[in-house]
């Protein structure tokens, strides 16, 4: 069905002819930016895989403790549970910042983006604090199997994290810049669905690496 | 001082070898001279603003191709060091230690830095132009990952002069390829020459996943795509799903090495099991990746060849795509030996032979399509007709590897060894050697001599079975992969000679077909038609080789072979449907194209600094190259003129001389 509209848009387009010019490139345009956002779904699936091989050797190696320490003796969770809350929040709040940007509101898209991306700071300093505290107790990522695959799995979601950080602000700095386009709304509505993503990996973690192996 | 220098940089060159001073020597020569031409004839602006800042899809698929035939040639000279080691029992041509690290960079070589960008030449020159499109959905992330592949390969073959190759086997298993087995740094070139060439696999999966689902021209249902698209894009689909288990792999190799982790280490709670399961993973579904494009490749030709339409169209389509699919379900017939239990084992094999179900109904499809069809045989076709019989034969030792107890016999012997290269020789090699000539003169606008090709062919084909058939029997007679030395008693000589022999013949029939691309080069015969083959799809339809922007007016395509069709129609002085004709009378329009970008170049070179740095722990090193490589993803994120329109009144010339050279 999608199809036959699309071949029909195109049919149009090319029955046209000379007037179109003007309509045509505002075509292809939206076009490149549909494209470039299943691009982005295809990308998930490769991340989805990323982790899901990370997870599988997690599993495997989860009672590997080589005589070092369990995961349940060093980890404190209530760290865990409050860096939790402060990811599923900015996922919210990065969602409320589409809702800014559907409703052409610049100044709020980019309030609500520099929350989201505090949000995701704060994230990320809880996480490298629990992981200094974990390498002063004594268990860092050559202690045994489980810690090796633990900061990994742990470290790799943080890593994601920051990277979403990085690119998040110069998002932002570009919206600043050039108000809300086509182009960099299809750039938000991306990192929005990196961000839910990390997210749902979060709640994984949460589940098999922290509920599952410590609690 | 001096001291300092010296002993830097013996352990920073590998030294004390004739033959790799040998290469050391020819590699300088090569590279003064390759700046000396490019000065005196004053082309580094033209390579630069023409080829290394390209994001047009032809000139990124030559360059891999470019690259991909040095990569075989490097590959084949390692074949042929090892065949002349095996050729006399108990002889030191090649030491233990140079030959583990012959045999690991042949096999790493060819199926990663020779099949792979061959494979990605040939999707990214034939894929645009075969559904009506003017590039391919990304055409900047295209360009990244050709310099990604183009840095990586380098990475891994500059191991081979500096610091040392890597020596643990194609697959590096551990605990050989940790740091207590392997404490050089040829290992470290081993993971990041791949990792960095695999990114850039992964990204071209997705843009031609892409590019296919949501570029083909009006009208192009996807049950009316030519089999090479859809051999495309299964390819493409098992790329997104295995490559990312390839990275982690490595990834954790690398932490293991690095940070001392205990992933795959035997101490520590690390299981080396781990890593073979997960390496074949990705593995096993790797080979498929690389011959189902080729199965496209034959599909293509096997029908533009019989003047017929491909017989079995839904049934091809339906096997290509299961093969992906189950090719995730084997990955453990690789360590049957492993002790995993007979419950596991008889899933796998069970599941291993269920493949050999699709790829029969093909080999009847390709069949069928020259029953009764109007046959000719130009090279193509003739690597095409000896590519049935080889792939059966490789096929069926697979099904006979694939059962299980068998397999504790025939596990890591010659008759292994002899299997895989069938397949991969007879199945990927013949392939993409049949595409390269069949889309030839669509790249280049000539055509290849096909009296040379011809004896190519044969001395390859000949070669081929000289060289490979011996290899089974010695399998059987005990012979195991990776050993440099036999003793005579074995009565293993005779055999191996002949197999040497026809190592031999392969490595003539790579020089014939030098020779025949010098040849045609130099008695270039402008192949002026655009339809060199009377071919069925729409990469016909268009000048050779294509303009810039591939299709002046996109077309509106009605029937499967759709070309062919409108030829038939022509023929027969139909009239095309309303909707064909219409857009072949609409009037030009500015064309949307991407601007060209040095970021990529710059970006993967930054990778390969990074790598270079982790491999030797500088950290400088790395800091500069992850730095650069930020820095480059800003300032493209940043740059917003990222395409431009080329006016009607140029297209307007450009098609008007393409005419005129009819």
């Amino acid at each position: 069905m999608a199809e036959a509209i699309k071949n029909k848009g195109h049919l149009a387009h090319a029955g046209h002819g000379s007037h179109g010019g003007d309509h045509g490139h505002g075509h292809d345009h939206h076009d490149q930016e549909e494209m470039k956002t299943f691009g982005f779904w295809l990308f998930l699936i490769t991340d989805v895989i990323l982790f899901g091989t990370l997870f599988a050797t997690y599993v495997v190696l989860r009672n590997n403790f080589a005589g070092g320490p369990l995961g349940s003796d060093l980890i404190e969770m209530s760290g865990i549970i409050a860096s939790t809350f402060i990811l599923l929040t900015s996922s919210f709040t990065s969602g409320i910042a589409l809702l800014e940007m559907n409703k052409g509101n610049k100044k709020g898209l980019i309030t609500w983006l520099i929350i989201t991306a505090l949000l995701g700071a704060s994230f990320i300093y809880l996480e490298v604090n629990e992981f200094i505290h974990l390498v002063h107790e004594g268990a860092n990522i050559g202690t045994s199997a489980y810690w090796s695959a633990f900061f990994t799995l742990v470290g790799t979601h943080g890593l994601h994290v920051t990277v979403g950080l990085v690119w998040m602000t110069a998002i932002i700095l570009q919206i600043r810049r050039r108000g809300i386009t086509p182009v960099t709304k299809r750039k938000v509505n991306i990192i929005s669905l990196y961000w839910h993503f990390l997210d749902v990996v979060w709640i994984f973690v949460f589940t098999i690496v922290y509920l599952m192996g410590v609690m | 001082m001096w001291d300092k220098i010296k002993d830097f940089s013996s352990e920073f060159f590998v030294t004390g070898d004739p033959l790799i001073l040998g290469a050391q020597v020819s590699i300088a020569i090569t590279m003064v001279a390759i700046v000396f031409i490019l000065t005196y004839f004053k082309k580094w602006r033209w390579l630069w603003t023409e080829w290394l800042t390209s994001v047009d899809h032809k000139k990124i698929g030559i360059m891999y191709i470019i690259a991909s035939i040095l990569m075989l040639f490097r590959g084949g000279v390692d074949a042929l060091l090892m065949r002349m080691q095996l050729a006399v029992p108990q002889v030191e041509f090649l030491n233990a230690e140079h030959y583990n690290a012959i045999f690991t960079t042949h096999g790493v070589i060819m199926i990663l830095f020779m099949a792979m960008p061959l494979m990605f030449g040939l999707f990214n020159i034939v894929v645009p132009l075969q559904i009506g499109a003017r590039d391919v959905a990304f055409p900047f992330l295209n360009s990244l990952s050709f310099w990604m592949f183009f840095f990586g390969a380098m990475l891994f073959n500059v191991s081979f002069v500096i610091g040392g190759s890597p020596d643990a086997g194609w697959l590096a298993y551990p605990p050989l390829s940790g740091l207590s087995g392997s404490p050089g740094v040829g290992q470290d070139f081993y993971i990041w020459g791949i990792q960095i060439s695999g990114i850039g696999s992964l990204a071209t999966g997705i843009n031609f996943i892409v590019t296919i689902l949501k570029m083909r021209a009006p009208g192009m249902k996807l049950m009316k795509m030519p089999m090479f698209t859809w051999s495309v894009l299964s390819s493409c689909t098992t790329i997104i799903f295995a490559f990312p288990i390839l990275t982690v792999t490595l990834f954790l190799l690398f932490i293991d090495r690095y940070l001392g982790a205990h992933f795959f280490t035997l101490d520590g709670g690390g299981n080396p099991m781990m890593y073979i399961n997960l390496i074949w993973m990705w593995g096993h579904p790797e080979v498929y990746i690389v011959i189902l494009p080729a199965f496209g490749i034959f599909s293509e030709i096997v029908s533009a060849f019989s003047k017929k339409k491909l017989f079995g169209y839904k049934s091809m389509v339906f096997a290509l795509m299961s093969i992906s699919f189950f090719s995730f379900f084997t990955w453990a017939h690789h360590f049957f030996t492993m002790g995993s239990g007979a419950n596991v084992n008889a899933f796998f094999a069970v599941t291993t032979m269920l493949i050999a179900i699709p790829t029969g109904v093909k080999v009847f499809n390709w069949l069928f399509t020259m029953y009764r069809g109007k046959l000719s045989f130009p090279t193509p076709m003739m690597w095409t007709i000896a590519f049935i019989p080889c792939f059966v034969i490789g096929g069926m030792t697979g099904v006979l590897l694939s059962v299980a107890p068998a397999d504790f016999q025939f596990h890591n012997s010659y008759f292994l060894i002899a299997h895989f290269h069938q397949v991969l020789i007879g199945g990927v090699v013949f392939g993409y050697f049949a595409g390269l000539y069949y889309w030839w003169p669509k790249m280049f606008g000539f055509k290849l001599h096909e009296g040379l090709g011809k004896w190519a062919f044969w001395f390859w084909n000949i070669g081929f079975y000289v060289c490979f058939m011996p290899q089974y029997a010695l399998g059987l007679m005990g012979m195991t992969r990776r050993f440099n030395e036999y003793n005579f008693d074995m009565g293993w000589q005779p055999l191996n000679v002949v197999s040497t022999v026809g190592g031999f013949l392969m490595g003539i029939a790579f020089l014939f077909q030098v020779w025949q691309i010098a040849h045609s080069i130099k008695f270039y015969k402008k192949e002026k038609t655009g339809d060199t083959w009377d071919g069925r799809t729409l990469e016909w339809s268009i000048p050779s080789p294509a303009p810039m922007y591939n299709f002046a007016r996109i077309p509106v395509v009605t029937e499967q072979d759709d070309w062919w069709e409108k030829k038939q129609r022509r023929l027969r002085g139909e009239a095309d449907p309303p909707e064909v004709a219409q857009a072949e009378q609409a009037p030009l329009e500015p064309i949307h194209m991407p601007r060209n970008s040095g970021v990529p170049f710059v970006m993967s070179s930054f990778w390969f600094i990074a790598g270079f740095g982790f491999v030797w722990d500088w950290k400088w090193m790395i800091v500069l190259g992850l730095g650069g490589v930020i820095v480059s993803m800003l300032v493209r994120s940043f740059t917003y003129n990222t395409d431009y329109y080329i006016p009607v009144e140029e297209v307007e010339r450009t098609e008007a001389a393409a005419r005129g050279a009819h």
